[in-house]
């Protein structure tokens, strides 16, 4: 579970996130919705503890962020924006790396990278060095690197992000399968249809602010509009930055 | 296991997959010097032994006014040419070096037993002619000085009357500190070396990272940026480390083929002076690897990073340019700092002086102080926010 209360970071003169809170849960799939600039990355970055929030606090799991960013970080799965694998070692040798600095046994590591190679559909090139992948292979090596400690809360920021039709649906899939484990999903994202289709929850940010935190349906029926693209335009204001 | 070790074996595995890093701390980095040394050394002693060997050929202007004294000039290894027209436009022009002009009053003051005069024609500007010029002034002089002797000899008088002062000229120097003043620019190769060695490795591990989107994964394991930090720097030693340790080999192995003998001099370059100088420069390893992390760390690219190590490459230079501009007495302070504590001591090694145990600890103790020093402010950096975030 993840909780965060009343968020501040301003970047210079710029309020990138102004009083964000919100609450996680486990077994649910939480989505931060926003156009793109709204402060989504920087309340993640926040979230994983890459960045110290100016005001405010990060529970997970009831640990503060603040306090003990090191057990925090063990207790989450990130996939972060930025992506990059080392392009010398294969898919493979990626994952171990990141196995070994959380600390998972070698034993434990290589059933639990078998297993997310066989999930992710990762065979054919598991073995193949990084240089060269592509965008969904590389997607899919950095959440093996990202889940391989077995975490019970999960933070993707935009993972769909330039995946082809096919490999969005297999990702919407494997975070319901998440879901179905029992962990704390919480995924940003700018396209208003995947956010529909599989959250539980939304929490919709504009402008480093959080307009609306509730669930779909009472997400409609509080907008009095019966369409979800039509709700979101209402709260933000415009459409501006977001995708169908 | 360790996760600075993890960090550590993970870059090292990764880097000796990337060619480029290879060549530069196996090939580039450590040969380049050696090469470059090889090089210099073998022109400037082949032109030094040339010019004093061949006969120097020397225009004369009135040769025929003083045949005895050509002859001489022949004798003592001059080859005289024909008069040029002007002496003094074929000095300025580079044509030769020098140029005797003997007046036409010559034979008649010489018979005479009044000082004949000639004049000779250079230009002390021109550092190539130095040498043949004054050779050229020594045989006039001693020529002078014989026919003096002579004279006094069939007057009855003892030519000892004519040196009132004896100088006998008592040359310290050694074979192999003779050699030394020549070869100062060499302990720059060695801080060179290291420099290149782990350069690109320096770049790529952090400046680099943050450039393919990497550095922020990584941080966002639980593990502390200081501990990232000791083992990417521990495996750009490695690289540098190696880089020197070749780069000592191949100078012993080249010392064998500079001529040194032929210029009376002796190289140290054996394998105790080998040692010797990595001893002296683990010190400079890690400091240069702290320095270029950090650099990089502060850099918002790759290709920034380059250019600010490849303008800070300049730096080590200074010591050996100003010991070789204006050199001075090592003093035991100089020990005391990094760079210059090296310079003087591979130099002072390589002249065959002697460094002391304490002198070779001074330089260690504040060798790895201020590579603490400069390791700490590189993890603070290393802990700052910015870092990991690739715009």
């Amino acid at each position: 579970m993840i909780q965060v209360d009343n968020l501040h970071k301003a970047f210079g003169e710029i309020r990138a996130v102004d009083g964000v809170s919100f609450t996680a849960r486990d077994g649910e799939i939480t989505g931060l919705l926003g156009p793109n600039g709204a402060g989504k990355t920087t309340t993640l970055r926040m979230l994983y503890t890459l960045m110290r929030p100016d005001a405010g606090r990060v529970l997970v799991d009831g640990i503060d962020a603040g306090a003990d960013p090191l057990a925090v970080r063990k207790r989450l799965g990130v996939l972060p924006d930025a992506r990059g694998l080392y392009k010398h070692l294969t898919a493979r040798e990626n994952i171990d790396y990141f196995a070994k600095l959380q600390g998972v046994s070698a034993v434990e590591g290589a059933r639990r990278r078998e297993t997310l190679v066989k999930v992710l559909e990762m065979g054919d090139f598991a073995d193949r060095r990084a240089e060269g992948f592509s965008q969904g292979q590389r997607v899919k090596t950095a959440i093996a690197r990202a889940l391989i400690h077995d975490p019970k809360n999960v933070l993707l920021d935009e993972p769909t992000n330039g995946l082809d039709v096919m490999a969005t649906r297999r990702m919407r899939q494997f975070m319901r399968d998440l879901r179905a484990e029992g962990r704390c999903v919480l995924f940003s994202s700018h396209i208003m249809q995947e956010v529909a289709q599989l959250c539980d929850r939304i929490v919709v940010i504009a402008k480093g602010r959080v307009v609306a935190d509730e669930s779909p349906d009472a997400l409609r029926e509080h907008t009095g509009e019966s369409n979800l693209e039509d709700a979101f335009m209402k709260i933000i204001g415009s459409g501006e930055g977001l995708a169908a | 296991m360790n996760t600075s070790l993890i960090v550590f074996l993970k870059e090292v595995r990764e880097n000796l997959r990337d060619k480029r890093t290879l060549i530069n701390a196996l090939l580039t980095g450590p040969l380049i010097g050696p090469l470059m040394f090889v090089m210099i050394v073998n022109v400037v002693i082949s032109r030094q032994l040339n010019q004093a060997e061949a006969p120097l050929r020397l225009p004369v202007i009135g040769a025929s006014n003083a045949p005895h004294l050509v002859e001489a000039l022949r004798q003592q290894g001059f080859d005289p040419q024909p008069p040029v027209a002007d002496p003094i436009t074929a000095v300025r022009n580079r044509d030769v070096a020098a140029v005797l002009r003997i007046p036409a009053g010559f034979g008649e003051s010489w018979s005479n037993g009044d000082p004949a005069q000639v004049e000779v024609y250079y230009d002390s500007s021109r550092r190539d002619t130095q040498q043949p010029v004054s050779r050229l002034k020594a045989m006039l002089e001693s020529y002078s000085r014989l026919n003096g002797a002579l004279r006094l000899v069939a007057r009855g008088l003892s030519p000892a009357l004519a040196n009132p002062v004896l100088v006998d000229e008592r040359d310290q120097s050694t074979p192999r500190s003779r050699a030394g003043a020549l070869f100062s620019i060499l302990p720059y190769f060695f801080v060179l070396t290291v420099f290149i060695g782990g350069m690109y490795l320096a770049i790529d591990l952090t400046a680099g990272e943050r450039e393919r989107h990497s550095l922020e994964p990584l941080f966002i394991n639980p593990v502390a940026r200081w501990r990232i930090l000791l083992g990417k720097i521990g495996a750009i030693c490695v690289f540098s480390l190696s880089s020197l340790l070749i780069c000592a080999i191949a100078f012993t192995v080249a010392g064998r083929f500079i001529p040194t003998e032929k210029l009376g001099m002796d190289l140290g370059l054996g394998p105790a002076f080998a040692l010797s100088v990595l001893v002296l420069m683990l010190p400079l390893v890690l400091l240069i690897a702290a320095l270029q992390t950090l650099v990089a760390a502060f850099s918002k690219s790759y290709r920034e990073a380059q250019t600010y190590l490849g303008l800070l490459m300049l730096v080590p230079v200074l010591p050996s340019v100003l010991l070789s501009v204006m050199p001075v007495r090592t003093a035991a302070w100089m020990y005391a700092v990094p760079l210059l504590g090296q310079q003087v001591g591979i130099t002072e090694l390589l002249i065959g002086g002697s460094v002391t145990a304490a002198q070779v600890g001074m330089c260690l103790f504040c060798g790895f102080a201020v590579a603490a020093l400069m390791l700490a402010v590189t993890a603070r950096v290393y802990g700052s926010e910015r870092l990991a975030i690739s715009v």
